[in-house]
């Protein structure tokens, strides 16, 4: 099975094995990847309507302004709608170093997203702490604080690998189930198992 | 002109004469008919407007807009209506359920009920009663209770304000809308809207009332922008104060809701501003020009209308994407220091205007 | 200058006087405050450019560069204490308004307490953070300090430490918000503030009654990591402070560490800088015009900024290979030979450039909507400019003729002709209109350098190991933003003892609470997006 999205060659996914094993993978366990036409149909309107949060904290944030004006024009896709409330909101772009004092605002953010929610962390400091890594004050890659979907490397990523990335996201989606469960939501639940917020305070 | 409402008589004869159902049933039947008529056409005009206003606002700032999903993007609102019918909606602690519950209910029913009293087309209109504009008005202002309940009972400081905002807004707004809807029932001389729209045959109010029906319309479009919520008037859920004004905390169909009355609100008030000055379903008439009316009447009557609707919500959508938005204070002086003012003088022009018959 | 030396030592013969870069006076702690107070009064160095915490391992203090705002002249003033368990210093909040936030970051990182600082809260970071990072006995283990998900405590009081009649110094509980108040958190993450910046906001209706600025949620600690790097290694971090002005702080850095090792840097590196940061300063104007245009609803004036800021990208992108962290300045010179097309690709910007400009005032300068919600909002009197130590587009509405560029110029600024643009309103309108302004002069100064760019070498002979004498230098360029300074103290090494940014707007964040009071919740938005400012260069 070709997971692609239009305009796209299956060929020219530079990760197809990874798309691959995951789909093996859920088969293995018994999961029936072939979906239903009715979750094709949720999946068809899920993975081409992907509404961003408005969350940036640093200079990969403005790279995110640039991907809606009119040269890279996220638009095309369907992406523009930012949503300022999380509620509404599909994925988060974590645009930029998340620090200590940051954390707990991200991971709050986190979890007012509504389900289903998908992360992409953009750029090196997202992902690693990247330049900033030895600091006293960065959180080491926001997968130590949520569960991240896709990497987007660069410092900041340029728009048309930002496009890159939401693309990528948009084809995870395409392998989801709806009925039945959704496959990726076991890791997320483990996820958020392994990192307990120590006292709920609200 | 073809007159529409063959169909409608004959789904009737065909329900009472040829099935033989008794009188309720075949009005039972009739109303559900007409319910699921609504509805669908609601929701193709929601999606067609959050296509429509992407693509205009795209082109105005150089973009493409969307053309990915389906051909030249056209099923893009499609992918996000599923999206969004789908999608989680959260139970919030600590707000008041019921409340919280009923606000997106209660807004999509005030632009639903205005839907019934809109003419659609040459018969084919939900109910046609002699305070139609008058139900209207009722009717589409029940919407702000929603909003009210929506930001009050999400128990969110942004929410509350956003609401606050939006009451004084749309109170304010209401007014100078009734007072524009006023002086054009005293030109037509009754509320009715079908016998609206059938005095508008030899001319639409517009040509007719030339001056004040001007201003009234200048003003209406203004107030409607301001009623909508929408640019440069979108204080209630101005992004860069309130994140998302009184629906912050709405998620999933619930704030899909509040999305789509906003696009229908627009549809009204452009469905409104058609019937009351540019004739309705009427086709463009020129006293003597026979020929020309032939034609225009060639052109099906509900075509008219939403060609006119959509005409007006255009330049509603322009507004919104190149005007900066006003602060509470300005808002609401504008509105008591010079619109509603100037509606009570252009409502005492209309009236010398039809005394003195100086009207066409 | 021999005149303050006089006049001070007779008055106070317990300081003593160094001529440096600029003339140094130590001071003892106690009679600090007095000494401000006579520069201050007497011989008019009202503005407060710099106050930075130090760790000179025996003892902690204070480096104050002062600024004379008429004659633009400077001295620097060192105080220290010998105490590490429980520095106290007396503060000078009350002759420089500036020095009410400095102390507080000074407070943070070096733990140092102020007797007088209305508000001795940690600034930056968490208010159960573990120890001050700045100091350089601080323990590193993450485990003291480990990313906590859990929200720290918001805290409507704060202390401020007060010293009686006979010198006894005791800790006082102020309130900041009653329990009255209606206070909305805006922020961190929220459209309207550019970045991730908090702001607690008391209000009584729509109208702002007072606000309480929360920092740090960007904080990332980057003069400290300065501390274990080599001087070359440092320069690509001020290119993510304000990244709208990376090439203009690189620039900085490098005169910095320039100015210390005496290296001349040939003339046509300094014309490219001078070109390039011109470049810079357009960009950075484009954008804050545009995002404060969406921030206002114009969403259209967005993406028409953009789209000449692509422009400027394109050019930018072709001689040094990307969009945004440009890693383009080094110290003596500039990394790579410019574009082959470069100086026709600037002269098409120059031939657009008006034109875009008349249409921006077209849509968004011209509407009465847009006059209606700048005029009077947000005003700044020149005074206040100078005592908040606001540089900048944002200073310069107020009146203040204060241009770095001018005042104490470099690279090839001496060789071009440009106007120093001020306005006397100080409201929001002015700073907006002084950005439109200055992107005509920066195209000014662009169009008289692009046809005279020397031939000769980018890049001055450097020595392959880097190693700065002992001292220290200060530096200012002019940002997009205001006066973007760097301290660097060295003590004969390879990478500094202390590097310390002096960004222009952490300033910018500090009078937003003077700015908004009594104005609307919606005055905020116009407020924060005339002044600028940028949260990572705030927080660094």
């Amino acid at each position: 099975m070709e997971i692609t999205t239009k305009s796209m060659p299956y060929e020219a996914w530079k990760d197809n094995e990874y798309i691959e094993s995951m789909i093996a993978e859920l088969k293995a366990n018994g999961t029936n990847v072939i979906v239903g036409s009715l979750d094709k149909l949720i999946n068809w309107g899920r993975s081409n309507s992907l509404w961003p949060l408005t969350f940036a904290t640093s200079c990969c944030g403005i790279e995110f302004i640039s991907l809606g004006a009119a040269r890279y024009d996220m638009a095309r896709f369907g992406w523009e709608v930012a949503r300022s409330s999380p509620r509404q909101a599909d994925f988060m772009m974590v645009a930029g170093t998340i620090v200590h004092r940051m954390a707990p605002v991200v991971r709050r953010l986190y979890d007012q997203l509504a389900e289903p929610k998908y992360v992409i962390a953009t750029g090196s400091c997202a992902i690693s702490g990247g330049p900033f890594k030895n600091s006293y004050h960065v959180v080491k890659g926001v997968g130590e604080i949520i569960p991240v979907d896709v990497y987007c490397p660069g410092c900041p990523p340029r728009p048309e690998a930002m496009i890159y990335a939401i693309m990528q996201l948009s084809r995870k989606v395409k392998v989801e189930k709806f009925f039945g469960g959704v496959n990726r939501k076991e890791n997320q639940k483990e996820f958020l198992k392994n990192h307990p917020i120590e006292s709920m305070t609200d | 002109m073809q007159d529409l409402s063959f169909i409608t008589g004959w789904i009737d004869s065909f329900l009472s004469t040829t099935c033989g159902l008794a009188p309720w049933l075949t009005i039972t039947i009739e109303c559900v008919l007409i319910g699921l008529g609504l509805l669908l056409m609601y929701a193709l005009l929601a999606l067609f407007y959050i296509y429509f206003e992407r693509k205009v606002c795209a082109a105005f700032q150089c973009r493409l807009g969307p053309d990915r999903v389906g051909p030249k993007g056209l099923l893009q609102s499609f992918a996000d209506m599923f999206k969004m019918l789908i999608k989680e909606i959260i139970p919030l602690n600590r707000v008041d359920k019921f409340l919280f519950g009923l606000a997106p209910f209660l807004v999509i029913l005030a632009s639903m009920l205005s839907f019934a009293v809109l003419p659609w087309g040459n018969g084919l209109q939900v109910i046609d009663f002699n305070i139609g504009i008058f139900f209207l008005l009722a009717t589409s202002s029940i919407g702000v209770l929603g909003i009210l309940l929506a930001g009050w009972s999400s128990n969110n400081k942004y929410t509350l304000i956003g609401a606050l905002r939006s009451g004084a807004q749309m109170v304010s707004y209401e007014i100078s809308i009734s007072l524009c809807v006023i002086t054009m029932v005293c030109l037509a001389g009754t509320m009715s809207v079908s016998e609206i729209v059938a005095q508008q045959a030899n001319g639409w109010f517009i040509f007719k009332g030339h001056i004040p029906a001007i201003i009234a319309f200048l003003v209406y479009i203004v107030a409607g922008t301001a009623e909508t919520n929408r640019g440069p008037f979108d204080l209630p859920e101005a992004e860069s104060e309130l994140t998302a004004g009184y629906h912050t905390e709405y998620s999933g169909m619930h704030f899909g809701f509040f999305y789509l009355a906003e696009y229908l609100n627009l549809f009204i008030i452009g469905g409104v501003a058609a019937l009351l000055f540019f004739g309705g379903w009427m086709p463009l008439h020129i006293a003597g020009w026979d020929g020309f009316n032939t034609v225009m009447d060639y052109i099906p009557s509900i075509v008219w209308f939403l060609a006119k609707a959509v005409a007006i919500t255009f330049i509603m959508i322009w507004f919104k994407w190149t005007f900066p938005r006003l602060r509470i204070d300005q808002l609401l002086s504008f509105e008591w220091k010079y619109l509603m003012p100037l509606c009570l003088v252009n409502l005492v022009l209309m009236v010398i205007v039809i005394t003195t018959g100086f009207h066409f | 200058m021999a005149n303050i030396q006089e006049i001070v030592g007779k008055q106070f013969p317990e300081v003593t006087f160094a001529q440096g870069e600029t003339l140094e006076l130590t001071v003892p702690d106690a009679s600090w405050h007095a000494l401000a107070a006579k520069l201050h009064k007497e011989f008019g160095f009202d503005n407060l450019r710099a106050l930075i915490g130090m760790d000179w391992g025996e003892e902690l203090g204070i480096v104050c560069y002062l600024v004379n705002s008429r004659t633009y002249e400077m001295i620097r003033v060192k105080v220290s204490t010998a105490n590490r368990e429980e520095p106290f210093l007396h503060s000078i909040t009350d002759l420089y308004a500036v020095a009410g936030i400095y102390e507080r970051e000074v407070y943070d990182f070096y733990g140092i307490k102020f007797i007088g600082n209305p508000d001795m809260r940690r600034l930056f970071l968490r208010n159960d953070w573990v120890g001050f990072p700045f100091r350089k006995d601080y323990d590193t283990n993450p485990e003291v300090n480990p990313v906590r998900l859990d929200h720290e405590e918001t805290e409507d009081t704060t202390v401020t430490y007060v010293e009686d009649a006979d010198g006894k110094i005791h800790a006082e509980e102020r309130v900041i918000f009653k329990p009255e108040d209606f206070v909305v958190n805006i922020g961190p993450q929220h459209p309207a503030t550019h970045g991730v910046l908090r702001l607690r906001t008391a209000v009584e209706g729509e109208e702002i009654k007072k606000i309480d600025l929360y920092l740090g949620y960007i904080h990332r600690g980057i003069e400290k990591l300065c501390e274990g790097l080599t001087y070359p290694q440092t320069i690509h971090f001020v290119d993510r402070l304000d990244y709208l002005g990376a090439l203009i702080n690189s620039h900085c850095v490098c005169m910095c560490v320039e100015k210390a090792m005496g290296i001349e840097v040939p003339p046509r590196a300094k014309v490219i800088r001078v070109i390039m940061d011109e470049l810079m300063r357009i960009n950075s104007h484009l954008l804050a015009a545009g995002t404060f245009c969406m921030d206002l609803g114009a969403t259209t004036m967005l993406f028409y900024a953009l789209r000449e800021r692509e422009t400027i990208l394109n050019i930018l992108e072709r001689t040094t290979g990307a969009r945004m962290t440009f890693n383009y300045n080094v110290i003596g010179g500039v990394r790579q030979e410019l574009d082959e097309n470069f100086v026709t690709d600037v002269k098409a910007l120059l031939e657009i450039m008006p034109k875009a400009i008349k249409e921006y005032n077209k849509i968004f300068t011209g509407n009465v909507i847009a006059n209606n919600r700048m005029n009077g909002v947000g005003v700044l009197s020149e005074d206040d400019a100078v005592d908040y130590n606001i540089t900048g587009p944002s200073g310069r509405a107020t009146g203040w003729n204060y241009d770095v560029r001018r005042a104490h110029p470099y690279g090839a600024y001496p060789e071009v002709d440009f106007e120093v643009i001020t306005r006397t309103e100080g409201d929001s309108m002015a700073r907006f209109k002084a950005r439109m302004s200055e992107m005509e002069q920066s195209c000014k100064i662009i169009a008289q350098l692009i046809d005279k760019i020397p031939e000769g070498e980018i890049c001055a002979k450097v020595p392959k190991i880097i190693k700065l004498p002992e001292g220290h230098w200060f530096q200012e360029v002019e940002t997009g933003k205001g006066a973007f300074g760097c301290y660097i103290e060295s003590t004969g090494t390879t990478s500094p003892w202390r590097m310390k940014f002096n960004s222009p707007c952490f300033c910018l964040a500090g009078v937003i609470d003077h700015l908004t009071r009594g104005q609307k919740i919606a005055d905020l938005i116009t407020i924060g997006g005339t002044l600028d400012y940028i949260v990572p260069d705030i927080d660094r």
